[in-house]
């Protein structure tokens, strides 16, 4: 009853929910919040019956593109994005990673051009027979998913 | 962008090399074509590498091109802390196309997105040398007379060994065998097994170099580099295992060739220099035909 009224209580906007709770601030980060100027509720070590320790946001007033929210897949893949209009949740939103990632992850190599000089990092998301790697479009190195490092 | 960069073996499809090797084979047969009369070619080497950088440039030259560039980025303007994506802009206001070496893998790529000219990799760190795998292509078509169907053993350092893993893509276009001999601590990693695995490309792993290579077309020796190891005593024990001998190729079939792309230390015996089968030194003069035939397709073919 209580985890509804989290969400209801939000006008017009974005929820995302089941984040879990180490991974709260890094979804603060790739989604560049800390810079906005919508009203935003954090929540955190929340209990969850799924994951046991769960995070949640909701931002005001603020709808996201897909390519956007695809992003928190990378780190958060059970997430949930609710759009939020009218008290109502008008859309429920699946994550799927995109093919390609660009500019949130730090490539692993430290010899990487892209840990050297200004350039913005593309990764190519690979699936090794259910083994999601990141190859970083530069220098070809192979990162997984659970080793990836957020900027 | 320019399309027409070499950045990756990767980029080639198997009928883009097998033209390369065939350009490659005509300049062979005449190196003065004057297919670049007129045209500048850029060597910006970051990193020092004599041999690399001689063979480019001496195809260039006598292919009828002139060169402009530097050997040692102590002397580039990257030393004053210009990023490499003004060095690349400013070079192609002169240069037809940019031949580079540099010390940061990704390098490469990354220069070909932002140069308007054609840019070839060669070397980017221990990521790609494509030019070093087309060589040892051609080195091997050239004395087993085809591409396809071959034995071949990988001996040394298969871990960190660019030229190796690069070879294994290349080939993986003709129905290769691979034996991967290497020690414990370079192995060749998982995702080169995988790759082999996706391709139905069979290969073998042993750790020890005696006579496993006796049914071989091609035996690719690679440097053992004593910096790779973390305990230098194995180092010690290793080294000499993977030593290749004269006495060893005493059963081996008539059409081997050995091939190695240089610099050797400890791991060829001199004394196999003068046995028929050590062609790395040959080897390393096909480069400079191979490096012909891709200035010339990646400045002509605009």
């Amino acid at each position: 009853m209580e985890k509804k009224l989290k969400v209801a209580a939000l006008c017009n906007g974005t929820v995302i929910d089941h984040i879990p709770s180490d991974k709260l601030f890094k979804v603060v980060s790739i989604l560049h919040l800390e810079s906005s100027l919508n009203q935003i509720t954090l929540a955190n070590n929340l209990e969850s019956a799924k994951i046991g320790s769960k995070g949640l946001i909701k931002i005001s007033d603020r709808a996201f593109a897909e390519d956007e929210t695809n992003k928190i897949a990378l780190i958060a893949p059970n997430a949930k994005i609710n759009i939020i209009r009218d008290y109502l949740v008008v859309e429920k939103r699946p994550l799927s990673l995109p093919a390609e990632i660009r500019e949130i992850v730090q490539c692993a190599n430290p010899n990487c051009i892209t840990n050297h000089q200004p350039v913005t990092t593309r990764f190519h998301v690979l699936n090794n027979d259910g083994d999601i790697m990141l190859k970083c479009h530069y220098c070809e190195r192979e990162v997984k998913r659970d080793d990836v490092k957020i900027k | 962008m320019s399309n027409n960069s070499l950045v990756s073996i990767a980029d080639y499809s198997k009928e883009e090399i097998l033209a390369i090797l065939d350009s490659a084979a005509g300049f062979e047969a005449n190196p003065n074509q004057k297919t670049l009369e007129g045209k500048v070619i850029a060597t910006l080497f970051f990193e020092p590498s004599t041999r690399t950088r001689l063979s480019f440039e001496t195809a260039v030259i006598r292919l009828g091109g002139k060169i402009i560039g530097f050997s040692d980025a102590a002397t580039s303007s990257s030393s004053k802390g210009e990023t490499l994506n003004d060095t690349i802009h400013m070079v192609s206001c002169y240069a037809d196309a940019i031949v580079m070496r540099h010390p940061l893998e990704g390098a490469a790529r990354y220069a070909a997105e932002v140069s308007p000219v054609p840019i070839v990799n060669a070397g980017d760190g221990a990521n790609q040398h494509p030019s070093q795998t087309l060589l040892d292509l051609y080195s091997i078509l050239k004395t087993q007379g085809t591409l396809e169907n071959m034995n071949i053993c990988v001996v040394g350092d298969l871990k960190y060994g660019r030229t190796v893993h690069s070879l294994i893509m290349a080939m993986s276009h003709f129905h290769p065998t691979f034996k991967f001999i290497a020690p414990n601590e370079l192995r060749i990693p998982d995702e080169y097994k995988v790759f082999c695995n996706r391709n139905n490309i069979p290969f073998t792993e042993v750790s020890e170099l005696n006579d496993n290579f006796n049914d071989a077309d091609i035996l690719y020796m690679t440097r053992v580099q004593k910096e790779r190891f973390q305990d230098l005593m194995e180092y010690e024990q290793v080294k000499n295992v993977y030593t290749l001998k004269n006495a060893m190729l005493e059963n081996t079939k008539p059409n081997l060739r050995i091939l190695h792309p240089l610099p050797r230390v400890n791991e060829i015996d001199p004394d196999v220099d003068d046995n028929e089968k050590a062609y790395y030194f040959r080897q390393a003069q096909n480069g400079l035909y191979v490096r012909q035939a891709i200035v010339s397709k990646v400045v002509n073919q605009k």
